[in-house]
């Protein structure tokens, strides 16, 4: 229990043993990214369930309205072409990071945000539109899981908006140091597993919807 | 401004509630004073909360499971107590509004914060050890997932206080447990509790696979894991796949309670089905990942005081990981009586039977491990003994209720009751104890006192035969679980032995609470000065006790499984490195604890709605994380120097043993099989 | 193979009988369904007892044999591996797993309660609403309806619809042998049949809340006057189940006392069922009203409607047979 001083004492020494004599402890990404990879499983089988969870009610519309009488394919063809160029701006940024270019980096991240930013907007006025028609979420069983499984991957997408303002500050802040290098493979990871959702939620929710 | 919460939600009629209530605020006070006379704070603060220490979190979770262990078994005291009266339609003491409470609170809590942090606990405390890892992969992350859960428990205990808890059963199926017919905020109690300890369990998971697939000591293979080990990657594993979809289930029925949405209520399409389908596709595998860590806390224990290795490793592992799979296509068994229609009913009954083979086999391996051994008659050895004959009839009861045909006739009845709790308290609870007593001096340095623990053993076997025996002959006389009285005279004679059963129960959790305070107060005689108080076989024991906080001063080389018992043999155990090397540790952080506080606020408000609270809650989470994120100090290096004094100790204390003793415990010569 | 399982049984009954000396409903059923599902519950356990006897004396017997004390017990400090035990734990173990499947895959098909007992005696159909909380039992071929008490002739077929005007229950008679759910917006079948006449208790075993534990009922098997008679009686009384009555009906009440109902409005299953049906979201009393249910439109119904539609049978027309 004494050892507590001891630590306090040689927190001083970090800077001196930055070498990594230990690779044990020493991070070199792989775990993160093996722990990330788990993570993303975990997060896939959330939307698994939810995925699952349309398809049972996907068909109990109550008498209300269905997906083929709601969905504007054109506008979520829209949605969906801004969430794959933000991939693709993502590539780009990752490119930069590992050419070390700082500034390029950035400015990629940049527009990732911007596009990323415009899918939420058009999603949330699609959401708007469709309460604001009577068709929100406690209408119908289908409507119920519509809005939970497509406003569950609008959330993700919120929460890697959030993660890239950070990422951004950090990069600003520490440079291109292992713990960024890291963490924007682990966004990235994530950024483009989003991207594949909704490229399941495009077929499965609106094209099947619609036809 | 407090959403729905008024005073009228603490239930001052309610003689019980405020009788606890009054003793919890007493005790609290009690507790809050010595801690400050003592001047505690400080070293609770910087030692034992803000602690990324593996060890350390494992022992907190251990003590938290403790305590609810006190709260869960009050509620099946009541429980018993009740059927034990109600007899002839008598109203007994509890009105049903109550003891359907005390019959949620009781599942909910003796699964999620009584077994789950037992087994959570003692993954912490053993398995970085048996790997000869320093920490686990995300120690702050580990931290968190403590607090999490932590925080689920707090809302739990204020549920109690405060409104009520859900009085639905503890699966809270739809759509009893929806807005409409149960209006209450019991259920939110019960959902955001569970969200939140949920969400630690998860993270748990994933930490504990990346530690064990990348933290092992330097050559050690899979298939040289202890075995302890590979039943907690399996678990892990298991937690990995399940637990998000438990984390689905109650977000939708959280839809449907705050959103007015329509996943399993009765109108507009909703489909309750879904729900018990869904919860019991987590809800199986949850029961594998509490027994498979047990199963492993037994192989370790048996191998350990039969003096000979285990039988059948590999087929043990097979076995394991065959349970694992399996574990995840059985769920529909329980809700046979669905309607699901034969082929489907006697597919699931069929995989469900056939996971009993490589149980079985597992419990032919501890009885070969047994075989042609030296078996000692010690606290852990005891408990595993008392299981395995209990668990033959738990499985053969399982096997049992997997008969479609069968369960058509016992399905909800006590019958089932008898069972699951024969397999739950034979099989978990009976190897946490096992695991606590054997992994106890690793932790503080000193064995537990054996007279008050074998006197704790012989009280639950002996009550759990008491209380369980006669709800199997009830379930077969047609009585149904959850029953608040009855109309049949016939049944209470029964019910009062079992009644009886919980009470010898009580004894032995009070045994057992002894058998801590005597072993602290006499911890010096029962220090353990070599590290290795029972001659084991894995690399936990190779070092000091309790272990440094840096486990391993130079990481073990590993060539085979048990490793350090072929040290031992080879006399090559305790052989000091020439040199210490610097070592690399992380730092203590406040930020689990922050945002386990945090996370209460969330659960709390978002119970009651009151929403400004609630978004106060989940900004402080979040905005902990991200300052976290910015916090590039979050390690530090221990000098060798540091080290080496450390373990010049350590050995010095070693040679003291070995030379007053033979050994520190009489490791047998080499010999041919016999 | 057949011997060995009827010796099997005979094992079990042993086991029974040592168990208690009391009357357990479940192994004393009074009906063909019951009568099998006792059989079966002893052979699964007498074939699990061929495994599990040996290990719990093993478990008993080898601690003891080999405890350290004991130094003239053979001692093998590195014994580890037998392949011929291995082979001999996971085989003997899986036959009889094999031999239980075999079992389980006749006796479910046997014993789906979806499906309708042979026999010569024409059927009475009963159709079941689980309701907050208490039992209300219809006889569409009779007119009649009755509250927390049920009665059939015996060694005649019952076949039971089922359902749920609230949240989930389970229909069950301990002693005529199997149970099933009663769920909202959907119906499940059940068919049994009594060979003893006699008052049976039934009860809800899925727990629905507060009044739950007094949801049970008498299940009364009686002999073809004495079912003409409760008949009868029940027609006798001047209450009616109509669209008013069943809304009174339904609200919740504990411990309601057994009532009858001399008439009842045709079709009033059919609209419990479709009440709750998503699809059916206008579906509000009135009673009469026929809606037509496609399959597609059930909610993940997992059920096997022969028939393909859950409310065909409601359209018997509710004449008395006299």
């Amino acid at each position: 229990m004494g050892s507590t001083a001891v630590r306090v004492a040689h927190g001083a020494l970090d800077d001196v043993h930055g070498g990594g004599v230990d690779h044990h402890h020493h991070d070199d990404g792989s775990k993160t990214l093996l722990g990330f990879w788990i993570y993303l499983m975990s997060d896939c089988l959330i939307f698994s369930g939810l995925f699952a969870t349309f398809a049972v009610l996907a068909n109990s519309t109550a008498g209300g309205p269905t997906g083929k009488e709601l969905f504007e394919l054109p506008y979520v063809l829209g949605e969906t072409m801004l969430l794959l160029v933000s991939s693709v701006t993502f590539g780009m940024a990752m490119l930069n990071m590992h050419a070390g270019r700082k500034g390029r980096l950035l400015a990629w991240l940049a527009v990732t945000f911007v596009f990323g930013a415009g899918f939420i907007g058009m999603e949330v006025y699609e959401f708007a539109k469709l309460v604001h028609e009577g068709a929100g979420p406690s209408t119908s069983a289908f409507l119920s899981s519509y809005f939970t499984l497509v406003g569950t991957h609008g959330l993700h997408v919120t929460c890697g908006l959030i993660w890239l303002v950070v990422m951004m500050d950090m990069v600003r802040r520490h440079g291109l140091d292992d713990a960024n290098r890291r963490r924007l493979s682990c966004l990235s990871l994530f950024w483009h597993f989003l991207d594949i959702v909704w490229i399941c939620v495009f077929t499965f929710v609106y094209l099947r919807g619609a036809i | 401004m407090f959403g729905k919460l008024t005073l009228d939600a603490i239930p001052y009629h309610e003689p019980i509630v405020m009788g606890t209530l009054a003793a919890v605020i007493l005790g609290g006070i009690a507790m809050f004073a010595v801690v400050t006379k003592y001047r505690l704070w400080g070293y609770l603060w910087k030692e034992w909360f803000t602690s990324v220490d593996h060890k350390k979190i494992g022992i907190m979770y251990i003590i938290v499971a403790l305590v609810m262990l006190l709260r869960g078994f009050s509620d099946a005291i009541m429980m018993r107590l009740q059927q034990a009266m109600a007899a002839s339609d008598a109203a007994g003491y509890l009105p049903p509004h109550h003891f359907d409470q005390v019959f949620t609170a009781h599942g909910v809590i003796m699964i999620f914060f009584v077994a789950m942090p037992f087994i959570t606990g003692l993954m912490n405390l053993v398995v970085p050890l048996q790997i000869g890892a320093r920490d686990v992969a995300y120690p702050f992350l580990n931290s968190l997932s403590f607090w999490l859960f932590v925080s689920g428990v707090v809302l739990v205990m204020v549920s109690l206080f405060v409104g009520d808890f859900a009085a639905t059963g503890w699966l809270a199926y739809p759509p009893l447990s929806g807005i409409k017919y149960s209006p209450t905020v019991g259920v939110d109690y019960y959902i955001w509790s569970l969200q939140l300890s949920g969400l630690g369990t998860t993270l748990s998971g994933i930490n504990f696979i990346v530690t064990i697939m990348k933290m092992r000591a330097p050559g050690m293979k899979l298939m040289q894991m202890p075995v302890f080990t590979w039943t907690s990657l399996v678990t892990n594993i298991l937690i990995v796949a399940a637990f998000p979809i438990l984390t689905v289930t109650l977000a939708l029925l959280t839809a449907d309670r705050y959103l007015d949405m329509h996943f399993f209520t009765n109108e507009l399409g909703g489909n309750a089905m879904m729900y018990v389908n869904m919860i019991w596709i987590w809800g199986h595998p949850e029961v594998y990942i509490l027994i498979l860590p047990c199963f492993g806390a037994y192989s370790e224990i048996v191998a350990t005081f039969s003096r000979k290795p285990l039988f059948g490793y590999k087929s043990m592992v097979y076995a394991t990981s065959c349970i694992g799979v399996l574990s995840f296509v059985v769920w529909l068994h329980h809700f046979f009586t669905m309607g699901s229609g034969a082929n489907v009913n006697a597919f699931f009954g069929i995989t469900t039977m056939i996971i009993s083979v490589p149980t079985g086999a597992k419990l032919f391996n501890w009885l070969f491990t047994m075989f042609r051994g030296r078996v000692e008659y010690n606290v852990p050895m005891l408990w595993t003994v008392g299981f395995m004959v209990t668990f033959v009839i738990g499985g053969v009861t399982g096997v049992l209720l997997a008969v479609p045909g069968a369960d058509f006739v016992l399905h909800n009845s006590v019958f089932l009751i008898a069972h699951f709790h024969n397999v739950i308290i034979g099989g978990v609870v009976f190897g946490v104890f096992a695991a606590i007593n054997y992994w106890f001096p690793k932790a503080f340095g000193f064995r537990l006192n054996e007279f008050w623990g074998k006197a704790s053993f012989w009280c639950w076997l002996v009550g759990f035969w008491l209380a369980f025996a006669p709800l199997y002959v009830l379930g077969l006389k047609g009585m149904t679980r959850r029953m608040n009285h009855y109309a049949n005279p016939d049944w209470q004679p029964y019910l009062i032995v079992a009644a009886l059963g919980a009470a010898v129960i009580a004894v032995g959790i009070f045994c057992t609470l002894v058998q801590f305070y005597v072993s602290i107060r006499d911890r010096k005689k029962l220090t353990d000065p070599s590290g290795d108080p029972w001659g084991g076989r894995t690399l936990e024991w190779s070092i000091s006790s309790p272990a440094p906080f840096y486990n391993f001063a130079t990481l073990p080389q590993v060539r085979e499984l048990d490793q350090f018992w072929e040290d031992k043999q080879n006399g090559v155990a305790y052989v000091q490195p020439a040199k210490y090397e610097d070592i690399h540790m992380p730092r203590n952080t406040g930020v689990g604890v922050v945002m386990g506080a945090f996370g209460t606020v969330l659960g709390f408000a978002l119970v009651w709605h009151i929403w400004w609270m609630a978004a106060a809650g989940l900004v402080g989470m979040v905005a902990a994380f991200i300052v976290r994120a910015y916090d590039r100090d979050i390690d530090y290096w221990v000098p060798a120097a540091e080290v080496e004094k450390i373990e010049r100790s350590r050995h010095a204390r070693l040679q003291q043993v070995q030379t007053t003793q033979v050994a520190p415990v009489a490791a047998p010569q080499r010999q041919k099989v016999a | 193979m057949h011997s060995l399982l009827s010796r099997l049984r005979y094992a079990g009954v042993g086991v029974a009988v040592l168990l208690s000396g009391c009357n357990m409903e479940v192994l004393t059923p009074k009906g063909d369904i019951g009568a099998h599902e006792k059989s079966l519950i002893l052979i699964a356990l007498g074939l699990m007892a061929i495994v599990a006897i040996p290990v719990i004396a093993m478990t008993l017997w080898f601690p003891w044999r080999y405890r350290s004390g004991n130094k003239k017990a053979a001692y093998a400090p590195n014994w580890s591996h037998s392949t011929r035990i291995e082979l001999v734990v996971w085989t003997i173990p899986a036959i009889i797993i094999v031999i239980l499947a075999a079992i389980t895959w006749t006796s479910s098909h046997a014993l789906d309660p979806y499906k309708p007992l042979q026999s010569e005696a024409k059927p009475v159909t009963v159709q079941v609403v689980s309701m907050d909380w208490k039992w209300l039992f219809v006889y569409p071929e009779y007119g009649v309806a009755s509250v927390n008490e049920l009665a059939f002739p015996v060694d005649r077929p019952v076949n039971f619809q089922i359902t749920s005007d609230s949240v989930m229950n389970a229909f069950f008679i301990p002693q005529l042998g199997s149970q099933i759910y009663a769920m909202a917006g959907m119906e499940t079948k059940l068919h049994l049949i009594a060979r003893e006449p006699g008052s049976y208790d039934g009860l809800s075993t899925n727990f629905s809340g507060e009044g739950f534990s007094d949801m049970h009922f008498k299940a009364i098997a009686t002999s073809e006057d004495g079912f003409k008679d409760w008949i009868a009686k029940a027609r006798a009384t001047q209450a009616t189940l109509d669209g008013e009555s069943y809304k009174t009906l339904a609200q919740p009440s504990q411990k309601a006392p057994v009532s009858y109902y001399g008439q009842v409005t045709s079709g009033l299953f059919a609209s419990v069922v479709n009440k709750h049906m998503g699809d059916m979201s206008h579906g509000e009393m009135p009673m009469d009203s026929h809606h037509d249910i496609s399959q597609a439109d059930m909610p993940m119904d997992m059920h096997h409607h022969e028939d393909g539609d859950a409310v065909s049978s409601n359209t018997t027309p509710t004449q008395a047979e006299k």
